[in-house]
């Protein structure tokens, strides 16, 4: 179980967070312009990547805030954590 | 009590204290500081239980956890019984009851033993060979199976002990309490480090605490002596804390540890009242250090299994910890130096030890010097081809061995015996290394699998026998310089000290060792829980199987509840020799927790009974009890289900209810309906969004049911928001999904619409909502609110209006769940019951009835008004529920719009919501009964029954039902098939009562 530095209360206990899955997949914004099939993109596809992950965590026991994580799935290891909207610091 | 067995003098036995204790119902006697298995041996008792699967004898065949035979029951209470206990484990106490499990009728006599004759037709997955076919037959297979195969019994009574959880946060936590272990703590602690040090056993010091020999000595002082000097320095060091009788189960990421602490497990009934029986330590530590040493590993030979067979080091720590002779008459068998420890122990105790058989060609080291000394035969290059006795070994046959050890040569020598102590060398315990991520590297040398210093996880070390080294000059010096360099520590007290010990020099390593029998007339156990022999893990390879961990499945070789500690080396080296492989290639089996069982009860602490969950109570909870109502768990929620009067059963209640509120009046407590406070500019673009239907022109004062969807189309939740002001919104949601809405509100927030002004508050519990329903409704509202314009016109349904009841301020709603002109009343919660109460006392007069969900349920249904996740299960698009009225085809998107035009979403052969009517209006239905259209097998299901209630205001059989294709199929007649009869519906309109809605505003 690891312990993820929430950027607005800090190092926190696994628990009291729950991960929303992979990062920066953006609504589109005009969904009726798409096919099936790129709607279905957006909705369904995401990488499942054993490695660097960019996650989506919300600190759903503190102060409910979404926020990016970057976690190598192999290991659990957390090598960045930033606020939604901003750039990943890491590629 | 057979005293020859035990020496007099002893250091850890306290024998002015003699303790009674019960084994298989009969009474023994031992002293303070046995554990069962060493007072077992000193009353002359090896045979304990029977194998799993041949049931054979099997006696104590360790000193420790790793024990795989020794699996006892503990105590008779029907509550407080424990299973699968083992005897090396559990410390003698007053009153001690403990029974052999896995034999019937007895330890004994065991009927299960023919099975050992039968062997030859149980090879490895027998059962599964034998058991497939027919498949109808496994129910019969199952019973015997089962009967024959229970390990222990599990208790019938709930548990009356007390278990507790505990979070704990160190520096450094060091897992171990031997030598290297208590360096480890000493170091930490003494540089002010918050150590904490934990240690299965009762005492600190692991074998080297009854190391009492010249040949192992520091600062010239003999090993054990020093040591004891080290461990009581080590008790005053204030900043460290040491948790004994405690093991750790479990080594997650980021240094979290699992401990189960036995506080309570070695005191009599009466010490133990009142305390907390085992505690669960829920550790997070800065670093680790692991120090769990190392096992001593068995060999592998034709009928190793005999009770009296014992590891060596353990024959070792029975006579020189527990004082107890393991027999009168002893031989060992080795492929290493420690059994010449043993010899020298047994020697200086005045125990016989006939012969040692070493299969080394060689051994001189200064303890095989001292062997030599005393007289004691060693046969060098030897191995022993069988063991003879039923009970207990009486008797071994010895050959020597061909040069490369693959077979024998040469005549057989017997030796009469009493007991026999093997050793094949150590296994470095990488449980937890491994448990933490850490990966093995394999050294050839000794054939052990030890941690990778390039490939272990930050923030821990491994140190001592679990890290490698086996001898005490290496153990300590490795220890003190590694935990240097991982601390940060200056030069400190032991750096320099002057050890002496034996080294060994030559090593020989033969996984299955060869008889003079062909192997298939032999029995070499491997595992001695599972009863599984190398014979089972060739066949596997012959069969086909490859991967370690297909081979363990197939053969169950440390699948026990030892988890293969003992046997899973040597079946990795038979699998490597078989094949050819390198053992550094092959690998090992996956580590997993726990290290050692964990009871039930520590698992759960203190989240028993009312603990288990929370409990939510509406502010009226209180009226609801003291007019008698069942309660219906919904979530955490405890919600009145029906108000039963006079003995009433639940059908009669809820059929009067039912009438009752729609004949005059009914008034149900709503409060666990989701509510969420929504306030800002964008609240009304932000509502658009998110529901299916068009918000923008909602007027203040309005109300408007709503449909919300996931992205995927699905319905997911459902219910009415109110326009409080410009820019003020009130929003319930379904009890169940309230939580879940409010998160998935905040995450579009957040994440997508930033730009939104909108700020999102649960005020669930801040308000109370009561909803009075039925034609009098108006009237009551009337009598408590005088002052409140209720004509249709001046508060026409779907309306809200703020008002006073005397000086509550209350928002009313004029909205309807039930089909009646309704009114739901909110109110501050701490002065909901009195206002509750005022609506009951108006009400009296037009018999106003309380009513719970049941009647809640049974109402809607008949407007066929849907419940989301009771008639929905998040497959339906509001077209499956011919709600198609409510998507804003005008709308350019909202969440879920783009996935109703998708390919599947538009098929029509979808599952869709429509009513049921049975042919016999008195028959109603089971809800997830399933609707076919012919009995003609393969019977295609064509949807199930979702809602199903016997309506007392249309006096018959009502039912909602997901249907293929349902929407086409109106008039269609289908069958129920149930258990013994048919029942025959027809499909219908999905609202069965009031269809033009004249009742709303009656």
């Amino acid at each position: 179980m690891f312990i993820i530095n929430c950027p607005y209360c800090g190092e926190r206990d696994q628990t009291e967070f729950s991960c929303g899955g992979e990062a920066h997949i953006e609504r589109p914004k005009q969904p009726t312009e798409l096919s099936d099939d790129q709607w279905a993109e957006y909705l369904f596809m995401r990488k499942n990547i054993k490695g660097i992950q960019f996650e989506r965590w919300n600190h759903i026991h503190g102060c409910r805030k979404w926020f990016n994580v970057v976690r190598d799935t192999s290991n659990d290891k957390i090598h960045a954590v930033y606020k939604m909207g901003e750039r990943p610091p890491i590629k | 009590m057979s005293n020859n067995l035990r020496i007099n003098k002893n250091n850890f036995i306290d024998q002015t204290v003699r303790i009674s204790f019960k084994f298989n119902g009969k009474k023994l006697f031992g002293y303070k500081g046995d554990t069962l298995a060493s007072a077992l041996l000193a009353n002359n008792i090896h045979l304990v239980g029977r194998s799993f699967k041949y049931h054979r004898p099997r006696g104590i065949m360790t000193c420790g956890s790793e024990e795989p035979n020794a699996i006892v029951q503990v105590g008779k209470d029907p509550a407080l019984t424990d299973p699968n206990v083992r005897a090396t484990e559990i410390e003698l106490y007053e009153g001690l009851e403990a029974f052999s499990q896995n034999c019937w009728p007895s330890v004994n006599f065991d009927i299960g033993g023919i099975n050992n004759f039968l062997s030859p037709l149980l090879p490895a997955g027998f059962y599964y060979k034998t058991f497939m076919w027919p498949a109808s037959f496994w129910e019969k297979y199952e019973f015997f199976i089962r009967h024959s195969a229970g390990l222990g019994k599990s208790p019938t009574k709930p548990d009356r002990d007390l278990y507790d959880h505990q979070y704990v946060h160190c520096d450094v936590l060091v897992i171990g309490g031997g030598i290297s272990g208590i360096l480890s703590a000493k170091l930490s602690a003494e540089k002010g480090l918050n150590t904490m040090l934990i240690n299965d056993k009762s005492y600190l010091g692991g074998s080297t605490i009854y190391q009492d020999d010249d040949i192992f000595k520091i600062n010239n002082e003999t090993s054990n002596v020093w040591l004891k000097n080290q461990i009581e320095e080590l008790k005053k060091i204030p900043n460290l804390t040491i948790k004994n009788r405690t093991s750790v189960a479990a080594f997650h990421g980021y240094n979290y540890l699992l401990a189960r602490e036995n506080l309570t497990d070695h005191l009599s009934a009466h010490e133990r009242k009142e305390k907390i029986r085992q505690r669960l330590l829920k550790i997070r530590t800065k670093k680790v250090v692991i120090a769990t040493g190392a096992i001593e590993r068995p060999l592998i030979f034709n009928n190793n299994d005999r009770p009296g067979i014992i590891l060596s080091s353990s024959i070792k720590k029975y006579i020189d910890y527990y004082g107890v002779k393991t027999g009168k008459n002893i031989s060992l068998f080795t492929n290493n130096d420690s059994a010449y420890e043993t010899a020298i122990s047994l020697n200086k105790s005045g125990v016989k030890v006939k012969v040692i058989i070493d299969i080394r060609e060689n051994s001189n080291s200064i303890l095989s010097e001292k062997i030599e000394k005393t007289g004691i035969k060693i046969l060098r290059g030897y191995t022993i081809t069988n063991t003879n006795g039923y009970k207990r070994v009486n008797s071994i046959e010895v050959m020597k061995l061909s040069k490369d050890g693959g077979s024998i040569v040469g005549n057989k020598i017997t030796y009469k015996c009493d007991c026999l102590g093997i050793s094949g060398g150590w296994t470095p315990m990488v449980h937890l290394f491994t448990q933490s991520g850490g990966k093995l590297k394999f050294r050839n040398n000794d054939n052990v699998f030890i941690p990778d210093e390039n490939k272990t996880p930050s923030e821990q070390i491994s140190v001592g026998s679990s890290n490698g080294d086996f001898e005490l000059d290496d153990v300590i010096n490795n220890t003190v310089k590694n935990i240097k360099i991982f601390l940060g520590l200056d030069k400190n007290n032991y750096e320099n000290l002057d050890i002496k010990c034996s080294k060994e020099k030559q090593k020989r390593n033969i996984w299955l060792l060869p008889s003079n029998k062909p192997i298939s007339k032999t029995k070499p156990f491997l595992d001695f829980q599972n009863d599984s022999t190398a014979k089972d893990v060739k066949l596997a390879l012959r069969e086909g199987f490859k991967s370690i961990e297909h081979v363990k499945r197939y053969t169950t070789t440390g699948m026990g509840t030892d988890q293969g500690k003992l046997s899973n080396m040597h079946a990795l080296g038979i699998v490597a020799d078989t094949t050819g492989t390198n053992m550094g290639e092959l690998g090992t089996t996956t580590f997993r927790p726990p290290y050692t069982p964990l009871t039930f009860g520590t698992i759960v602490g203190r989240n028993v009974g009312e603990f288990f969950d929370h409990t939510r109570r509406t502010a009226i909870h209180d009226w609801h009890v003291e007019n008698k109502a069942e309660f219906e768990n919904v979530g955490q929620w405890k919600r009145p289900w029906y108000f039963p009067r006079n003995g009433e059963t639940m059908y009669q209640a809820v059929q009067r209810e039912s009438k009752a509120a729609r004949e005059s009046a009914g008034i149900l407590d709503a409060s666990t309906l989701g509510k969420i406070d929504l306030q800002g500019e964008d609240v009304s673009e932000f509502l658009n969004r998110i529901y299916t239907n068009a918000w923008s022109k909602l007027a203040i004062g309005k109300c408007r049911y709503g449909l919300m969807l996931n992205e995927d189309g699905m319905v997911y939740d459902d219910g009415v928001t109110t326009r409080l002001g410009e820019n003020h919104y009130i929003m319930t949601t379904t009890t169940g999904g309230a939580a879940n809405v409010l998160s998935k509100l905040e995450d579009y927030l957040q994440t997508e619409w930033p730009e939104l002004n909108v700020y999102l508050t649960t005020v669930t519990d801040q308000y109370s909502t009561m909803s009075i329903c039925g034609p009098n409704s108006k009237k009551i509202v009337k009598k408590i609110i005088p002052s409140l314009d209720l004509s249709d016109e001046g508060f026409p349904h779907m309306s809200f209006k703020n008002s006073k009841i005397n000086n509550v301020n209350c928002r009313i709603m004029r909205i309807s769940f039930t089909g009646e002109h309704s009114y739901e009343i909110n109110v501050q919660s701490n002065y909901a019951k009195d206002v509750w109460e005022k609506c009951i006392e108006a009400g009296k007069e037009f018999n106003i009835t309380p009513y719970g969900t049941e009647t809640m349920h049974l109402l809607r249904a008949e407007k066929g008004f849907i419940i989301t996740g009771q008639d929905t299960d998040g497959t339906l698009t509001p077209s499956d529920l011919q709600m198609d009225w409510i998507i804003g085809k005008k709308k350019y998107d909202f969440i879920g719009k783009r996935s109703l035009y998708r390919s599947d979403t538009i098929r029509e052969d979808r599952k869709q919501l429509v009513g049921l009517l049975t042919d016999d209006p008195k028959e109603v239905l089971e809800e997830g009964a399933q609707l076919v259209e012919s009995l003609e097998k393969p019977i295609d299901m064509l949807g199930h029954v979702t809602s199903s209630y016997f309506s007392p205001n249309l006096n018959k059989s009502i039912a909602l039902a997901v249907v293929r294709s349902g929407k086409k199929l109106n008039g269609k007649k289908l069958i129920v098939p149930m258990e013994n009869r048919n029942i025959i519906v027809t499909i219908t309109d999905a609202v069965f009562y009031d269809k033009e809605n004249k009742r709303l505003n009656a």
